[in-house]
Parts: structure tokens; C-alpha cells; sequence
């Protein structure tokens, strides 16, 4: 499996990164661990005649925990967010869910901004970053921007970051209550059949804020506003927890494709809703 | 062709200088240029781990990863893991339970055990399966793998305790 040729560029910070997207256009992309890029190129499906490797570029990595937020530089690696305790009392959710993601070499080399950024709706950390309410930071010619993670999912490979903007980190705000990243994959390393990303906050007896996300069930994940309006106010019994689900499968749209038909999926979704509820309501 | 960039290697302690294509993957940079055979190729799509190599510390899958982007890093194969004579206790405990049949997953079995063990000297036996979780082997069934890789950790722990 050999990809199309390309020239290889490493520059060293951002104005020379914007500077090559500038000068090459359509024919320049950037890269960052390459472990959802270099197979498709391999494949062929992607062809780059100018590769920028953001791996010595200055200001994209790092974890800063803040007093109200948590800021996470788009170079930082899967395996960073699950060694970080910091990062684990700010927002544990996010080593739940990279502990599932593909397998501990893809983990060394895949980065949070390239799983962002990707736009494939198997990716797990867009569902997880709409959960949290993050905001990504697009740097371009004109400027620096942020888009909410919410707003930012147009279509499969289509997102709110125009070509010659650079992704350089995620910010959300640290999270309170009780947390789960559910998924269910076919086997170690493969992508959802569904996922669910769940943030509860529990007052008294009750749920006091809810947030929920799905992964893989549409062509972009799905904040589902609706599932965790269901859960506020109830005492997240059984009751409320189906009305969540209904509305859940009000919001999502998947498709058939070799991880099952249509009905398979929303099944799975269901089961897989009810158990990041439930885990999550029991560390709130 | 693209034009061929000038790429430094340090190979198992050796620094390796030579002129590639940016798109030459690592793995045949190490098997066709370096001859060194010991990381395989199985799937060429980053599933089975047969390609594993150590790059500045971490475990990865060498048929994901274009020459260019390892131009300046340290990379150790199996090849400078112990040697017939002295085996490094990774080889010897795979030797002794069993851990391979053919033997075609064994070299990024063993790299990516030697980094496992680094990380946590002393694994349960589900933190062994889970930190294994990317290499596949189609004969072992793994049990003798899991096996062989909790020996070593007791063997490479006693001779450190040994030398204390
Ligand atoms: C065997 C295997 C299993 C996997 N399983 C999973 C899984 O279960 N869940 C999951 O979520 N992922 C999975 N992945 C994908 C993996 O997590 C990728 O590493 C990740 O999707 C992309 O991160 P990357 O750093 O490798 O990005 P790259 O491959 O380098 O880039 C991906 C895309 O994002 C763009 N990009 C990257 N960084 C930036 C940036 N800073 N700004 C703007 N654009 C950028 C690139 O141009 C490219 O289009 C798997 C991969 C493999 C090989
Ligand atoms: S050959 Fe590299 S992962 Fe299979
Ligand atoms: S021993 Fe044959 S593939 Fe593992």
C-alpha cells in the first residue's frame, strides 16, 4: 500500500503552517498523529501533494486544568489525556472514553485536534466534546476564532473550520457530578456501533443538569438537547430514563452499514443510553 | 516520485543516514533498507501489531507512519532486544510458556510487551490483555502470550530486587 507522492513539511510554528496552507491551497493538508489520514492516503482515497506534520509546531500541546476551565492543546495524544491526573479530577470522563478508543499504539499517535477535527461521525471525541460543551480554537489568516463544538459538525468530513484555519485547541468548562463514556464496538479497536457521552449533576435527590451526547448515529454526532430535558427534575428513575431514550431516537438518524441495519442500531442505542445514564447518575 | 528528503534515523543504537521518498513507510524503511526483518507486516492497515517498533518511547505501528515523520527519532526493533545468547527475559519467558506457535506476531508482541512492562512493572493479568489489546495473534489463542508476559514481569521484578 503505497500513497501518492507528496512533499513533506515540518514547520516549526503557526504562521509558517499558515503560510504553506496559503501558498499550496487545496493541495496542502496538515497532519497530526496520521492515524486517520495515512490510511486513507494509503488507500488513495486521500491524495496530498504537500504534507504539513504539525508534530514540532510550538503552542499545540499541552493540558491546562484552570480554575473553571480545562484548555487542551489540539497535538495533545490520546494517551496524554489518560495519563494526565489532573485532567482525571477536572473532567474524568474524557480517560473513560480514550481508554476505548482504538488501541494503545493508535493511542500514542492519535491527538485530540485531529480526532476533532477529522469530521468522520465514528470519531469519539466530538460526541464526548458536544457532551461537555467545548469550544474549539481556530487560528486562520484572519485571525484566531472559537466555534462551539455544538455548532461545528455540518455533515460526514464537513465542519465549520475552513481549509486554511489550523485547529489548536479544545476548552470546555470543568465538570461537576457524575460522568459515563458507554460504547459498544465490535472488538477492541473498532468504532462505535453507538456511543453515549453523559453528564448529570444531582441536587437533593434530583437531577439538576443533564447532558448527552451520541457517536456514530448520524452523519455527525448528536448533542441530543431533548434526552437530557427528560432527565431534569426526575429522580432519574426508570420512567424518566425511558423518556430520555425516546427522545434520544427522536434526535439520531444512523444508517446500515456492516455494524447492522437501522433497527440493530437504534436498539443499541437505547441499551447503550440507559447504561451511561445509569452509571452516571450512580457517581452523581 | 517526490524529491527524496535527507532522513537520520538512531536504529537500535545505530545512527542511520539515507536519501527516501517522504512516503516510504517506516516499516519498509526498516525491512528493505535496514534489513531488519524482524517487525512483519500482517495486515498494512494498523490492525494486527505485527509492524510494532518502539519511536521515542511509545509503542507504534510502523506501516502507519511515513519515513519523514520519524526522520531525527530513536527507533529499537526487536533486533536490539537481547541477542541468541542473552535473551532479554521477554524472549526467554516466550520460549519457556510457550508464547508463540508460528511466530509471525512474536517481534511486535515482544516490542510492545517490553513497553507495557516499562510503564507498569507489574500488571494484573486484564491490565497484560487490555495493554496487549493491539496486536493480534491467529494461533496462540493468547493465553500462553498473557502467560509468558506476567513470567517475564515476575523475572525482570526479582532481578530487580536482586540488584537492590
Ligand atoms: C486501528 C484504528 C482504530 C481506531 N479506532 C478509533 C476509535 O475507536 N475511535 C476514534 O475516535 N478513533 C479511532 N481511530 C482514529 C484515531 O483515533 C485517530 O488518531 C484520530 O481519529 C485522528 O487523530 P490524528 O491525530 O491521528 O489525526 P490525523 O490522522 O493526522 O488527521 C485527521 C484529519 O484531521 C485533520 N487535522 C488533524 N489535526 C488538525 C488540526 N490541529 N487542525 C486542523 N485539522 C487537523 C487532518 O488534516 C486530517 O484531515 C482509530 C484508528 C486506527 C488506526
Ligand atoms: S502491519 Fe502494521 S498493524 Fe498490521
Ligand atoms: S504465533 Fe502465529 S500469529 Fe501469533
Amino acid at each position: 500500500m503505497i500513497p501518492a507522492a507528496f512533499e513533506y513539511h515540518r514547520p516549526k510554528d503557526i504562521p509558517a503552517v499558515l503560510a504553506l496552507l496559503e501558498e499550496h491551497g487545496d493541495d496542502a493538508r496538515v497532519m497530526a498523529g496520521g492515524h486517520s489520514l495515512i490510511p486513507m492516503m494509503k488507500l488513495r482515497m486521500a491524495d496530498i501533494p504537500h504534507l504539513i506534520d504539525l508534530q514540532d509546531v510550538d503552542g499545540l500541546g499541552g493540558i491546562a486544568i484552570g480554575e473553571d476551565t480545562v484548555r487542551i492543546g489540539a497535538m495533545t495524544t490520546q494517551a496524554d489525556l489518560i495519563d494526565h491526573d489532573g485532567l482525571f479530577a477536572a473532567a474524568p470522563i474524557l480517560r473513560e472514553a480514550a481508554f476505548q478508543i482504538a488501541d494503545p499504539q493508535v493511542r500514542y499517535m492519535g491527538t485530540v485536534g485531529g480526532n476533532v477535527a477529522n469530521g468522520d461521525p465514528g470519531n469519539d471525541m466530538p460526541g464526548l466534546m458536544q457532551c461537555l460543551d467545548a469550544q474549539f480554537t481556530l487560528v486562520g489568516p484572519d485571525g484566531e476564532r472559537r466555534v462551539p463544538a455544538r455548532d461545528f459538525y455540518e455533515a460526514a468530513y464537513m465542519t465549520a473550520r475552513a481549509d486554511e484555519e489550523v485547529l489548536t485547541a479544545v476548552t470546555f468548562p470543568r465538570q461537576a457530578g457524575g460522568y459515563a463514556y458507554e460504547k459498544q464496538k465490535r472488538k477492541i479497536g473498532d468504532y462505535a456501533t453507538a456511543a453515549a457521552a453523559v453528564q448529570l449533576v444531582k441536587d437533593g435527590g434530583a437531577c439538576a443538569e443533564a447532558s448527552i451526547a451520541m457517536t456514530n448515529l448520524s452523519d455527525t454526532p448528536i448533542w441530543s438537547e431533548a434526552a437530557g430535558a427528560a432527565l431534569v427534575g426526575t429522580g432519574v428513575d426508570g420512567a424518566a430514563i425511558k423518556d430520555a431514550v425516546t427522545a434520544m431516537l427522536g434526535d439520531i438518524d444512523p444508517s446500515e452499514d456492516n455494524r447492522g441495519p437501522v433497527a440493530f442500531k437504534r436498539h443499541v442505542a437505547g441499551v447503550i443510553l440507559t447504561r451511561a445514564i445509569e452509571r452516571a447518575w450512580s457517581r452523581a | 516520485m517526490s524529491k527524496k528528503m535527507h532522513i537520520k534515523l538512531n536504529v537500535n543504537g545505530k545512527d542511520e543516514e539515507f536519501l527516501a521518498e517522504p512516503r516510504e513507510l517506516l516499516i519498509y524503511t526498516l525491512r528493505e533498507r535496514l534489513n531488519l526483518t524482524g517487525p512483519h507486516i500482517g495486515c498494512e492497515t494498523s490492525h494486527c501489531g505485527a509492524c510494532t517498533v518502539t519511536l521515542n518511547g511509545k509503542s507504534v505501528k510502523s506501516c502507519t507512519m511515513f519515513v519523514a515523520q520519524a526522520d531525527g527519532a530513536e527507533v529499537t526493533t526487536i533486533e536490539g532486544m537481547g541477542s541468541p545468547d542473552a535473551l532479554h527475559p521477554l524472549q526467554e519467558a516466550f520460549r519457556e510458556h510457550h508464547g508463540l506457535q508460528c511466530g509471525y506476531c512474536t517481534p511486535g508482541m515482544i516490542t510492545r510487551a517490553a513497553k507495557l512492562l516499562e510503564e507498569n512493572p507489574n500488571p494484573t493479568e486484564e491490565e497484560v490483555r487490555f495493554g496487549m489489546a493491539g496486536n493480534l495473534c491467529r494461533c496462540t489463542g493468547y493465553q500462553n502470550i498473557v502467560k509468558s508476559i506476567l513470567a517475564a514481569a515476575a523475572e525482570m521484578n526479582g532481578a530487580k530486587e536482586a540488584a537492590e
